[in-house]
Order: C-alpha cells, then sequence, then structure tokens
C-alpha cells in the first residue's frame, strides 16, 4: 500500500517542517531578561506529527483527483450530494421535517438555560448568513462590510429605546426599514466596483460606521456602549431570564424560519433570477436588459435588512451594545459561514452558522487551541470541500420540446 | 399551524414556567461553587488567567480548613474572551451549573453585558478589574461589587497631580478610543475644564494598533502641551512615549494603571524614564500580599499577573461574606459584605452601599531607574 | 510651514511602511488574483524569527553590525519559506475552485499562523531592539525625522525600483506577467505556470520580512497580531494604487499615508481612519480600478 517512495516523500516533507518551525517553535526568548529557553521536545513532535500527516494529506488529495476525474470522463458519480437527494425525496424529507421540528420545539426543554443560549447565538448569525448569502450567494457581491448593517440594527434598537423608550417589537420593523435604507445609501457609490474593489470600499464602510460609534458619543455614548436594554416583553408580562431566554429563542426560531421563507421565495422570483445573472456575467446580464443599478440596490437593501434584525436581536439578547462587537473579524466569520457552509444553498448557510458558531463554544475545553483549530478547519474544508458543507444544486430546466411548431 | 403553534408555545411557557420553579429546589446542593469568569484566552488573557489563579489558592486554603459552612468550595472557571456577547453565554453557563457567587468579569464591557443576567437571578457579581464608574455608581447593578478603585478616582487623581504638585498648565489629554482609555480620558478633561488653571490644548484619541503615531505626537508639540495625560493601555503609551522622546520632547507623561505595567518598562526601555502613571495603592508590604505571593511562586513557579491580589483579595470577601452570612442567600451575603470586614491582601475591606471597596485607592507612581516608584 | 514639513514626512514614512508591506500584496494579486490574508501573518513571522535570532546572538555576545546582517537574512530566508509552504498548502489546491474559497482559505491561514505564534512565543507584547544606531549627521534634524524613518525610506525606494526591474526586464519577470495575463496561454507558451507563482510568493515574502524588521525596530515592539492590522492597511492602499501594480502600491501607500498623516494634523485622529477610508471611496469613484490600475475591456 505505502511504497517507499511515499515514505521519502515523508520524509522529507517531515524534515522541511522541523526546519520551517525550528525558530518559533523550539525556541522561545525573553529578550527582557535576556533567557532563552530550547524546547527540542516540540521539534521532535513536530517532525512525526507532519511525517503522519503527509500520509493523511497524499491521501486526500489522491481521492480529490480521483472525484475530478471521474466527473471529467463523464461518469455518473451521484454528483447530487446526499443532503439534496434526501430533500428531493418526499418519503424521507418529511418525517424528517417533523422531526427537527418536534426537536426544535422541544429544544429548550431539553437542555439547560446555557445551551439555549448559545442556540439563540447561533440562530442569529443564521439570519446574518441568510441575509449575507442574498449579497454575496445571489448577487455575486463580496461584502466585507456586512457587520455595519448589524451594528445599525443593534443600535436602532438601542438608541430607540434609551431616548423614547421603545419596546423591542416596534424596534424590530424599525431596524429592518433602516438597515435598508442604510443598504441603498452604502450601495449607491459602489454600483461601479466590482470583485475586491468592492470588497475593500465594502470593509472601509464597516470600520467607518464602527469607528462614527466608538468618536461620536454625544450620540453613541463612545466605547463604554448601552447597557440595560431591555429584553423582549410577552405582553408586559415580566420575565425571568431562564423564561425570557426561552421566549427568544422562539423569535429566534420564527424568524429564521421567516427569513428562510422569504429567502427562498425571492431565490426563485424574478429579481432572484436576475442576481444569479448579475453573479455569473454582468455584462451579458445588462445585456439581455436586467437594471443592474436596481438588481445591486435591491440585493444590498435586502441583504441589509437581514443582518439589521438580527442586530435588533443581538442587543435585545445581550443587553449591553458596545462598538467592540462589531469589528471587522465579525464580517469576516459571517462570510466564512456562508462560504463554508455552502453559497447560495440555504440549508448549507445553516449548517454553516450552527457548525462555526456552537464549535468554539463546544471547544470551550480546549480554549487556547480552538481558534488554531478554526483556522485549519476553513483551509481544510475549503481544499476538500470548496463548494461548502452542503453546496448549492443548481436549478435545472429540462427542455420539454416544442410541442406547437405552427410559429417557428 | 399558526393556532397549533400557539398552543404548543403557550405549553411551552407553562412547562418553563414549571422548571424554573423546580429548579429553585434542586439547587441545595454540598459543595458552595464559585464561578471565575473573564478573559482566558485571547489577546486579554493575560489579565484574566491570574485571576483564576488567585481562586485556587484561595479555595486551596479554605478547603484545607475544612471549607465553608462545612462544604468544600468549587470553581467554575469560564471564559468570555472580554467580549459582552460572550459573556452572556459565560453568565448562562454558570447559572446552568447553579453556581452560588461569581468573581469577575475582567473587562467592564462584559462585566456589564452578564451582570443583567446575574442580577435577575439574584447571583452576587464581584469583579477584581472592571473599573467603569458606571457599574457602582449608576445604581442599576445591586449585585456589583468590585476590589478596585474606579476610572473617576484615577482621573481625579492624576488632574490633581499634575495641577497642584507638577503645577502645570497646559494639558493634552489623549486616549485609545477604548471603552477603559476614552471613559478615564472623559472624566480627566471634565476635571480640567471646571479648573480655572488648567487649559485642555489637546483632547483626541489615537488608533490602537497603528503602524506608528508620528502625526499625534507632532500635534502635541504643535499644541505646546506642558503634559499628556493618556487613557489606555500600554502598549500605545508606549509608542506614543517612544515617539515622542525620539523627537526630543520632554513632555510629561502620566498614564494610568492600564500602563502601570512592568512591560511597559520593558518595552520603552530608557524612554519609560520618568513617566507617571497611577496605580492600585502598594500593599506588596502587607504580610498577607507577601504570603500570596509567596504561595503563587510556590504553585506556579513565577510571579503572578495583573490583578492578582485584587482577585485574591475579592475570592476572599465574597467566601468571608458566605461565611459570616451562614448561607448563600443573596440578601444574607450582601449584608455581610457590607457589613462585615475582611482581612485581605489589600488590607482590611469592606464594601460601601454602591458596591465599591472601603479602603482601596490609588496612589501615583513614577517610573526611576527601570522600576515603579511610588511617590507619596 | 514647520508643521506642514513634519507632517509631510510622518505621512512619508507612515506610507514607506505600508509600501514593504503593500508589495507583496499587490504582485501576489496581480499573479493569482488573490487578496493574501495571510501576507500580513508573513510579515510579523519575519519580525518574530529576527526577533528570535536577535536575542540568541546578544547572548553569544556578537556584535551589532552583524546581528543586524544575520538576523535580517534569517527572517528573510524564513519568511520565504513560510510564504512558500503557505502557497503549496493552502493555495495550490484551490487554483481551479472558486476564487472565494482560496479567500477563506487564506482567512484561515491568517487565522492560523497568528494562532500559532501566539501559542508558540506569547500573547504579551515584546521589546523590539532598534537595530539601527541614531546616525550622527541626522542629530540636527532628529525632532522632525529619525535616522529608523530615514531608512525605512531608501529601503522602500531600494525595494521598488529592484522589484520593478525584476518584472520589467528579467526572464521570470516576463514569465510572471504572461502568466498573470493568461495562465493557459503561458501554459501552453512553455512557461512552468506553478514555478512562476512559487516564485512570486517567495519574492513577495522576501518584502514582507524585510519591511517586518524594519518597521519592528521602528515601532520598538511586537505581538502575534501586529501583522493583521498592518496587513489590512496596506492592502487597502495596494487597491488604493490600483492592486496588481508596482509603483501603484507604493503611490497608493504615501497617498494613504499623507491622508491619515494630514487628517490628523489639521482635523483630528478620532476619524483618521474614516478619512482614509472616504478617500479611498472617492477615488475609487472616479476611478474604479484605482490611481494607476488599468481598468480591463471585458470580452464577452
Amino acid at each position: 500500500m505505502i511504497t517507499f517512495d511515499e515514505i521519502k516523500k515523508a520524509f522529507l516533507v517531515s524534515i522541511w517542517f522541523m526546519f520551517l518551525t525550528f525558530p518559533i517553535m523550539v525556541i522561545r526568548v525573553n529578550p527582557v531578561e535576556h533567557i532563552v529557553e530550547w524546547r527540542w521536545k516540540n521539534m521532535l513532535v513536530v517532525g512525526i506529527g507532519s511525517f503522519l500527516l503527509s500520509f493523511v494529506w497524499n491521501y486526500l488529495m489522491k481521492r480529490k483527483e480521483l472525484g475530478f476525474k471521474k466527473a471529467e470522463s463523464g461518469e455518473e458519480t451521484g454528483t447530487i450530494p446526499l443532503v439534496q437527494r434526501i430533500l428531493g425525496e418526499k418519503k424521507i424529507y418529511i418525517p424528517a421535517l417533523v422531526v427537527a421540528g418536534i426537536f426544535t420545539i422541544a429544544f429548550p426543554f431539553i437542555f439547560s438555560l446555557y445551551q439555549t443560549n448559545i442556540m439563540v447565538s447561533a440562530l442569529i448569525y443564521v439570519m446574518l448568513g441568510l441575509g449575507l448569502n442574498i449579497v454575496v450567494g445571489l448577487a455575486g457581491l463580496l461584502d466585507l462590510g456586512y457587520v455595519a448593517f448589524y451594528a445599525v440594527g443593534a443600535y436602532a434598537y438601542a438608541l430607540l429605546n434609551y431616548h423614547f423608550g421603545i419596546s423591542f417589537w416596534i424596534a424590530l420593523p424599525i431596524g429592518g426599514l433602516l438597515g435598508a435604507t442604510f443598504g441603498i445609501l452604502l450601495g449607491f457609490p459602489v454600483l461601479r466596483l466590482r470583485g475586491d474593489y468592492l470588497a475593500i470600499v465594502t470593509l472601509g464602510f464597516g470600520e467607518i460606521i464602527r469607528i462614527i460609534l466608538e468618536n461620536w458619543n454625544e450620540f453613541s455614548f463612545g466605547p463604554s456602549g448601552i447597557a440595560n436594554i431591555p429584553r423582549p416583553s410577552l405582553f408586559g408580562i415580566n420575565l425571568s431570564v431562564h423564561e425570557s431566554t426561552i421566549y427568544i429563542y422562539y423569535i429566534m426560531i420564527a424568524l429564521c424560519l421567516f427569513t428562510v421563507f422569504v429567502v427562498n421565495r425571492l431565490q426563485d422570483s424574478r429579481i432572484g433570477r436576475a442576481w444569479i445573472a448579475l453573479r455569473e456575467d454582468e455584462v451579458a446580464c445588462q445585456a439581455m436588459g436586467i437594471d443592474k443599478t436596481k438588481t445591486k440596490l435591491t440585493a444590498f437593501s435586502l441583504g441589509a435588512t437581514w443582518a439589521s434584525m438580527a442586530g435588533v436581536m443581538f442587543a435585545a439578547k445581550t443587553t449591553f451594545v458596545n462598538p467592540a462587537s462589531f469589528t471587522i473579524w465579525e464580517s469576516i466569520i459571517i462570510l466564512c459561514i456562508v462560504v463554508l457552509g455552502g453559497m447560495g444553498s440555504i440549508i448549507g448557510v445553516i449548517a454553516g452558522a450552527l457548525v462555526l458558531i456552537l464549535m468554539p463554544e463546544y471547544l470551550r475545553a480546549f480554549s487556547e487551541y480552538r481558534m488554531l483549530a478554526f483556522g485549519v478547519l476553513l483551509v481544510v474544508m475549503m481544499i476538500f470541500r470548496p463548494g461548502g458543507i452542503i453546496p448549492n444544486v443548481r436549478r435545472v430546466y429540462t427542455f420539454q420540446g416544442v410541442k406547437n411548431t405552427d410559429k417557428s | 399551524m399558526k393556532k397549533y403553534f400557539g398552543k404548543v408555545f403557550v405549553a411551552a411557557m407553562v412547562f418553563a414556567f414549571a422548571v424554573s420553579m423546580m429548579s429553585g429546589v434542586g439547587l441545595a446542593a454540598d459543595t458552595i461553587k464559585l464561578g471565575v469568569a473573564g478573559a482566558h484566552s485571547g489577546d486579554l488573557a493575560s489579565y484574566g488567567i491570574p485571576s483564576i489563579k488567585a481562586a485556587e489558592l484561595v479555595v486551596k486554603d479554605i478547603n484545607a480548613k475544612g471549607g465553608i459552612l462545612g462544604k468544600q468550595v468549587v470553581i467554575l472557571a469560564e471564559d468570555d474572551v472580554c467580549k459582552p456577547e460572550v459573556a452572556t453565554n459565560t453568565a448562562t453557563k454558570l447559572l446552568s451549573q447553579g453556581v452560588d457567587v461569581v468573581m469577575g468579569h475582567i473587562c467592564s464591557g462584559a462585566t456589564k453585558a452578564a451582570l443583567g443576567i446575574y442580577k435577575a437571578e439574584n447571583i452576587i457579581c464581584m469583579s477584581p478589574s472592571a473599573t467603569n464608574p458606571a457599574l457602582t455608581q449608576s445604581g442599576d447593578y445591586p449585585n456589583f461589587y468590585r476590589t478596585i478603585a474606579s476610572d473617576d478616582a484615577q482621573a481625579r487623581l492624576e488632574v490633581d497631580y499634575a495641577l497642584d504638585v507638577l503645577k502645570l498648565k497646559k494639558i493634552a489629554v489623549l486616549h485609545d478610543k477604548g471603552d477603559y482609555g476614552k471613559g478615564l480620558a472623559e472624566f480627566a478633561k471634565g476635571f480640567l475644564e471646571k479648573d480655572p488653571r488648567a487649559e485642555v490644548v489637546l483632547y483626541e484619541g489615537v488608533t490602537p494598533g497603528a503602524v506608528d503615531y508620528s502625526a499625534v505626537v507632532q500635534k502635541i508639540k504643535q499644541s505646546n502641551a506642558d503634559v499628556v495625560i493618556f487613557g489606555g493601555y500600554h502598549p500605545e503609551a508606549s509608542k506614543i512615549v517612544m515617539q515622542m522622546r525620539k523627537k526630543r520632547m520632554k513632555t510629561i507623561f502620566i498614564s494610568d494603571d492600564g500602563v502601570k505595567d512592568d512591560t511597559f518598562i520593558k518595552v520603552a526601555g530608557k524612554y519609560a524614564e520618568g513617566v507617571y502613571a497611577t496605580g492600585p495603592r502598594d500593599t506588596s508590604s502587607n504580610p498577607l500580599a507577601v504570603a500570596a505571593v509567596e504561595a503563587h511562586k510556590k504553585a506556579y513557579g513565577a510571579d503572578p499577573g495583573a490583578f492578582f491580589l485584587n482577585a485574591y483579595a475579592a475570592t476572599q470577601a465574597l467566601l468571608n461574606a458566605i461565611e459570616k452570612a451562614g448561607s448563600t442567600d443573596y440578601n444574607a451575603i450582601s449584608k455581610a459584605l457590607k457589613t462585615e470586614y475582611v482581612e485581605t491582601p489589600l488590607g482590611k475591606i469592606k464594601f460601601d452601599d454602591r458596591g465599591d471597596a472601603i479602603g482601596i485607592g490609588f496612589s501615583i507612581y513614577q517610573v526611576k531607574n527601570g522600576t515603579y516608584v511610588e511617590i507619596n | 510651514m514647520d508643521y506642514f514639513l513634519e507632517l509631510f514626512l510622518g505621512g512619508l514614512t507612515r506610507g514607506s511602511i505600508y509600501a514593504l508591506i503593500a508589495l507583496g500584496y499587490t504582485m501576489v494579486y496581480g499573479i493569482i488574483e488573490l487578496i493574501n490574508f495571510a501576507h500580513g501573518e508573513i510579515y510579523m513571522i519575519g519580525a518574530f524569527t529576527a526577533l528570535i535570532v536577535i536575542s540568541v546572538l546578544t547572548l553569544m555576545g556578537m556584535n551589532t553590525i552583524a546581528i543586524l546582517v544575520i538576523a535580517g537574512v534569517v527572517a528573510v530566508i524564513y519568511s520565504c519559506a513560510y510564504g512558500y509552504t503557505v502557497e503549496k498548502i493552502a493555495y495550490k489546491p484551490l487554483r481551479n475552485a472558486p476564487r472565494l474559497s482560496a479567500l477563506i482559505s487564506a482567512i484561515g491561514m491568517s487565522l492560523f499562523l497568528q494562532n500559532y505564534v501566539l501559542l508558540a512565543q506569547t500573547s504579551d507584547f515584546l521589546p523590539f531592539p532598534s537595530l539601527i544606531p541614531d546616525f550622527e549627521f541626522m542629530e540636527p534634524y532628529a525632532h522632525i525625522i529619525g535616522s529608523t524613518e530615514i531608512v525605512i525610506l531608501i529601503t522602500t525606494a531600494v525595494v521598488m525600483v529592484l522589484l520593478t526591474i525584476l518584472i520589467k526586464f528579467t526572464r521570470i519577470g516576463k514569465a510572471m506577467r504572461a502568466t498573470s495575463q493568461d495562465k493557459t496561454m503561458a501554459m501552453l507558451v512553455g512557461i512552468n505556470v506553478n514555478r512562476v507563482i512559487s516564485v512570486t510568493f517567495v519574492v513577495g515574502s522576501a518584502t514582507a520580512a524585510i519591511g517586518g524588521v524594519l518597521i519592528a525596530s521602528h515601532v520598538g515592539m511586537i505581538n502575534f497580531y501586529v501583522g493583521f492590522i498592518a496587513g489590512i492597511k496596506a492592502f487597502v492602499a495596494a487597491v488604493l494604487g490600483g492592486i496588481g501594480s508596482i509603483p501603484g502600491a507604493v503611490l497608493g501607500s504615501f497617498v494613504l499615508g499623507w491622508t491619515e498623516s494630514f487628517a490628523t494634523g489639521y482635523v483630528s485622529s478620532d476619524y483618521e481612519d474614516v478619512f482614509a477610508f472616504l478617500f479611498l471611496v472617492l477615488i475609487l469613484i472616479f476611478r474604479p480600478a484605482g490611481i494607476l490600475g488599468r481598468s480591463e475591456k471585458h470580452k464577452i
């Protein structure tokens, strides 16, 4: 199975990595006290580790190439992934949906407050992911400043409540509208930009919003933030933390279902198809008579609406907002959710959000290593499953044949 | 579907009430659970990890003596990476584990977010390091205590020192745009504007992490300020000080306890000489403090980190209050905290009605020959 | 007038710091159209390696000049090795994948390298010795511009000229230009595209390492996170100048440096980054491909 050549290669790889990690893994310096610590054991670990990993890597690479070849030679490989097949099969799909539904409803009663609480966080990211999916996944506009709209929503609720005592249920639609407006405002100047230029300008917008929130004390209370934001009320009944967490959980489930419903309908609508056309080829899309400006702006503003509503939820859940929650890393994580889950695929984005947000919580025991693992996961996933966890399946329109030949 | 959902929802809420009623009964366990929350990983970990070690040392001591009220104390350490949104998860995790009292959180923002949850569940929370004045002064958090003085006390001291002792007039106030730094700078500016002797010639925030601050330094020079009062942490402070001195400026630099850290002297090296910083009053000669530091060296083989003594005192105060109160009941502990003195490495302390420790204050330090020296 | 000059020089220094990092970004982008998020981390690793070498050699009691040279060389070697390895692991398998996949892979690599250094070394800030002595002839001007700044300025200029020569006049440079125009065609005319891409990464990493050592010695401290912050700014600079163009990256960096410096000097440093980003948006609205970038004609 393992040839001599492979062993030789793995040996060379391990030598290379021992060389590569030598200064950082082996030597630790304390330039103040002039102490140098030599940790030779680490070198051994790196050597053996990379030796073994190189076999795994080669094996996976071979499998990947095999997959490519099969696909190229036109062999039937069952390219439709398992999940999509299940979704296509009504007999499995409906019972599965029922089970999932019951589980979702019973969740807060089976698990502890903590589990419910982190599930709410994950659901907020599901919403954010689905919103960004409109912009990146469907319309193909790379947005690195998505967190700006999230901040708009969170601050909208926090400030409206602080100044006017406006309740959560009124703030939610206002936040959504405000987000849509901001989406259009920020969308206008960047209409001409493509690809990475767009990415960097949106990144700039995200930072501008954060810096304004940080500096404009009279407006946003600066970096010390706004505390004591009320949780959503239930017909004026005061809820304890436990109860209101469960309540928020159900609100979030309802909002997510609503999001899925809307995004799903949008995808198949005229505007949704226009987005996909825009993503595939801007010039061709314009030639087909699609109004580029309108299409882009709707994508931006609809995406922003969801982010804003998620922001209102965030403020209500955390009861505290400050600009530190809206850094560029947040945008990057939302983007990772979309790409890792599967661009354009609704169920993929949901899976991506659950994995990426719950994983760090469950990995608390390895708190030090979790960000390391997160980085590795992103790289490995992209290499071996570039389409994401549950890739989007392109809708296929079959040509039925021309029945009415008279007019042709 | 809608109707059905409504019914399920009502049923669910009823069930939720039932569960929450039951959980109250189930809490009578045979251990006392001390939650320790703060940044235990990430870039601010160096502020949070010493608090776990302090709690471990105190608890080890107390358990060896037979625990409190005949019960052993268990530590539940949870990470919040100093982020408000994570802190709420941390708080609910501690609640799910049936925590009795919490020592933490480390950062003010995270503390505010978590306090909302503790308050609703009547859990007492004591921070060794959250200095934001609103935490105690707003009256919003009756369940909050701390073993460190608040930022306005620090700003007051800095301003008084600059005006009364150093007799300076033109003052530049800078901050790092952060929760802590800007809060402090705002207070300093407020105090200065009320004082007719002083003139604020510059008030600005610097961008944390920027590669250089030459433009800001030029601006300080242009403003002819006698002294810079800086609110923020040591990485930015050392960059500003180094660039000022490299440009041959002799402007005096006064800063806060985010800078009163040995790392500042190590990084800024010779340029750190003469810099003033406020910090918790030096109690390292207190026999209890000496013992605590010794115990740390013995257990972990290194000098303790930031806020170690504050965390040590907080743990002692909390556990002492439980013992004096005779139970883990919220009202009983609150009363004990406010009435019973406790001997800690920070001296003999109890808490005022707002939750600030009585008998804890700040002193001015100056860097002399590579170490911070307390100035009386 | 003095004040203006000081701000101008301050902006120039800041700009050349950005430029040393932006050059690597722009080269990599020019050839495979990838925002190499891990580039900032390569720069950080270069600086860290230099710090480790300096500390070890200081203990062995070498003289300053020798230490400076050795540390620089080792930092460059290691940065190149890291750049090469990162490309082989994280980007090469994604050559034919959607561009966003490669971007996420780059973000993953950036996170990995940050935490790798954090865990293997420390989360604290470490003091970085100032390697460049204060030149005597600079003393009268010390209040305006320091010796390290002068060295950074000169280095940026030299690196830019060398890179331009490399790309315009050498065989490998020709191959790079061909590859960036059309990968398939380049392969057809016998260019080893994989090798060209590797070389690009190695050259880009080398400039990052030079930048890392000089900037760390100017700032006086490093930790695992310095790469990310500087990297974002450098990337903005590269886009501003027209990404993919070498003189564009340098010009963009200077423009960004001046914008920030003057904004701080005449307005307020509270909003320094807001000015920088607004300026970027303005430039891109009127020149969507950056100052020196060529907007490509799209063929259908």
